[in-house]
């Protein structure tokens, strides 16, 4: 992060009170009475004013850590993924059963505390709270892997676009125009039917393999802007290369808009995986996934209305809650913002 | 402007041709059309022989793809390789169902979210603006099937309960659904929960915009001038600010409205529509390469389309914009 450095001189907030702007003295050198104030980490470096008051300069991405953890909905909306993704990672733990445990006994029964189905169970007497669970673990993993991969591709191009511009720019640029004006499901679709989903990987890279237009959109855009920026000159003086200028230079100040990106991504891959599957050109049996378990309680007649209900319960909780974390990311890393009461 | 028109028209026509033949080769190399037939215990190879010999099927991708396009000019699309069904007929009947259902509920989500987004805009951080924020971030996040079952799952209950039928879940209309007025009212009660369904999407994404665009309005210069000159609020909002806020909404629903045809594929499957995403599944679940093909052209140039067209309206709309 040697980008955030050129921040930090920018941003000590002069303390209001008091009529006359003092003048700071660096690391607190000999004129003052107040405490003296260590230099360490030059993240750390701390201000002395003459008033005595201390203040610490901040980076830009500890400014917007702060941003974060002061947007209330974001940061509830945060606790209550982390829960989801525990329950996701500890499915095993959790489960009262195993997600195809068949028990002829209890089949079709409504929810009830009674030997921990919560969620009920279908026609073979399959424990839908257990099913539920696993079924999450599938979903999120496919939703995180397509965020990663996509992110990837998208980064990718979209900084070989705007980095390097002409011709290079308008031939990456026109092929993800081109890719927009394709209906998206549907090509998702065929790519399932003919390619062999089933698998939550593969399932996972179909899906990726659309989703990184609006990332590639968004890095080219401001790779465009930065391409200009007197930083990117000087590095191209002192003889760096094109790689060390993107992959040093220019892409930690694209890293804001790329997290949103992802973490949005994340939201839209989860819904459109449900509906892949729903459909039943997503995730093929044994694997579980919600968009299946709600195709199944559809199967089963709409009478059981629980198997419906409680998987997609889940995936809004889920989309729900990125999608508050993803608006709170996106207040937060804007560096115009500056009302932080700090 | 005209040359401008002009200029875009010529500029979509290498936009269709190249998207037609990634959608060609990508469907083409990814799959068999005699897989099935060879399937078949009744079907001997002349018949597998002659279907590939009609098709082209033992030809390189490039001059199947020039024999598909004139096939696809001159034939309109030409025949199925199943059965030899025309495919033109089929796409007219479906596209006509899903247009009817997604103008109705298009129009329906247009109308009401101006309203929401105008209001949350002018009283913003009320609890109505809040109570508007909330509902449309829970729309974003429920997918549209999973709704569409729910409702499915009420109107179940509640007929088996209570024997009353409000609406339909499956099917454009009744066996038998008479004529005119009863017509009408028989196909409002099969469409209503698609229709609900749909717009309800719409309509989450369509008011936040509205109230984003209108707030950016509120705050200019202008509207300030046009209250300081002494209009009266209403003045203000209706004449000033909300004209000008809804040429965004306006593009962005052009921009949207091709893709719709494509896009409710899920909705139509759950209700069983016979639409167009009800007969995409139906052919890919066929594994007839030729229907799948002219499904996705006709998608594809819808969505070019109405991208032309709202670049078009924007510049009716925005004097602001200069094409030179």
């Amino acid at each position: 992060m040697t980008e955030s450095k050129q921040f930090e001189e920018q941003q000590p907030q002069r303390p209001s009170a008091g009529g006359m702007a003092p003048t700071p003295t660096y690391g607190g050198v000999a004129q003052h009475s107040g405490p003296i104030a260590d230099i360490g980490e030059p993240t750390e470096l701390a201000l002395t004013w003459e008033t005595g008051v201390d203040l610490k300069t901040r980076s830009q991405w500890q400014y917007a850590l702060r941003r974060f953890l002061r947007h209330r909905l974001a940061m509830g909306s945060l606790v209550v993924l982390l829960g989801i993704l525990a329950v996701a990672v500890f499915a095993e733990q959790i489960a009262p059963y195993a997600f195809d445990d068949i028990d002829l006994e209890n089949i079709n029964s409504p929810p009830t505390t009674q030997g921990n189905h919560f969620f009920g169970t279908d026609m073979l007497g399959r424990d839908y709270f257990s099913r539920v669970v696993f079924g999450l673990r599938t979903s999120v993993w496919v939703a995180l892997v397509v965020a990663l991969l996509s992110t990837a591709i998208g980064t990718a191009i979209g900084a070989i676009s705007g980095y390097f511009g002409g011709w290079v720019d308008n031939l990456l640029m026109r092929f993800t125009d081109l890719i927009l004006t394709l209906p998206g499901l549907a090509i998702l679709l065929v790519a399932a039917v003919y390619f062999g989903a089933g698998d939550p990987l593969r399932v996972a890279i179909i899906l990726a393999l659309l989703f990184w237009t609006g990332i590639a959109r968004v890095v080219r855009g401001v790779f465009l802007s930065l391409r200009e920026k007197e930083y990117v000159e000087a590095a191209k003086a002192s003889g760096s290369g094109d790689t060390r200028i993107i992959l040093r230079h220019m892409l930690p100040n694209t890293m804001g808009p790329v997290i949103v990106n992802a973490t949005l991504v994340v939201a839209a891959a989860i819904l459109t995986e449900a509906g892949l599957s729903f459909l039943g050109f997503g995730i093929q049996p044994p694997n579980p996934a919600l968009g299946k378990l709600i195709a199944d309680g559809q199967s089963e007649g709409l009478k059981l209305w629980w198997l419906v209900t409680f998987p997609g319960l889940v995936i809004v909780a889920i989309a729900l809650a990125i999608n508050f974390i993803g608006d709170g990311l996106r207040d937060a890393l804007d560096p115009t913002q500056r009302r932080i009461r700090a | 402007m005209l040359t401008y028109i002009v200029r875009r028209l010529l500029y979509s026509i290498p936009v269709l041709i190249a998207a037609s033949f990634i959608i060609f080769t990508f469907v083409s190399i990814s799959s068999d059309p005699l897989a099935f037939l060879r399937m078949q215990p009744g079907v001997s190879f002349d018949t597998i022989d002659l279907i590939a010999e009609r098709k082209h099927l033992n030809d390189p991708i490039p001059v199947r793809y020039v024999h598909w396009v004139k096939e696809a000019v001159t034939d309109q699309f030409g025949t199925t390789t199943l059965g030899n069904r025309p495919i033109w007929p089929d796409l007219t009947r479906v596209m006509k169902n899903t247009a009817q259902l997604i103008i109705a509920a298009e129009l329906i989500a247009i109308f009401l979210a101006i309203l929401i987004g105008v209001y949350s805009a002018v009283r913003q951080y009320s609890a109505f603006d809040y109570s508007a924020t909330t509902f449309s971030f829970l729309g974003l996040a429920t997918p549209n099937f999973w709704l569409a079952l729910m409702l499915q799952v009420l109107v179940v209950n509640i007929l088996e309960k209570y024997n009353i039928r409000l609406f339909y879940v499956s099917g454009l209309s009744s066996v038998d659904p008479g004529e005119g007025f009863r017509f009408v009212l028989d196909r409002a009660q099969h469409l209503a929960l698609p229709v609900f369904v749909l717009a309800t999407a719409s309509i989450a994404s369509y008011s936040r915009f509205m109230r984003a665009s209108m707030l950016e309005v509120i705050n200019s210069d202008y509207v300030r001038t046009a209250r300081a000159k002494g209009l009266n609020e209403r003045k203000v909002i209706m004449r000033h600010a909300f004209r000008n806020a809804l040429i965004p909404l306006v593009t962005l629903i052009a921009l949207g409205f091709g893709g719709l045809f494509g896009g409710a594929i899920v909705t139509e499957t759950v209700f069983s529509l016979d639409g167009m995403g009800f007969y995409f599944i139906q052919a890919i679940g066929e594994g007839d390469p030729y229907p799948v093909m002219a499904w996705l052209m006709i998608t594809a140039t819808l969505i070019i389309v109405f991208n032309l067209i709202a670049d078009i309206v924007y510049g009716i709309l925005d004097p602001r914009v200069r094409y030179d």
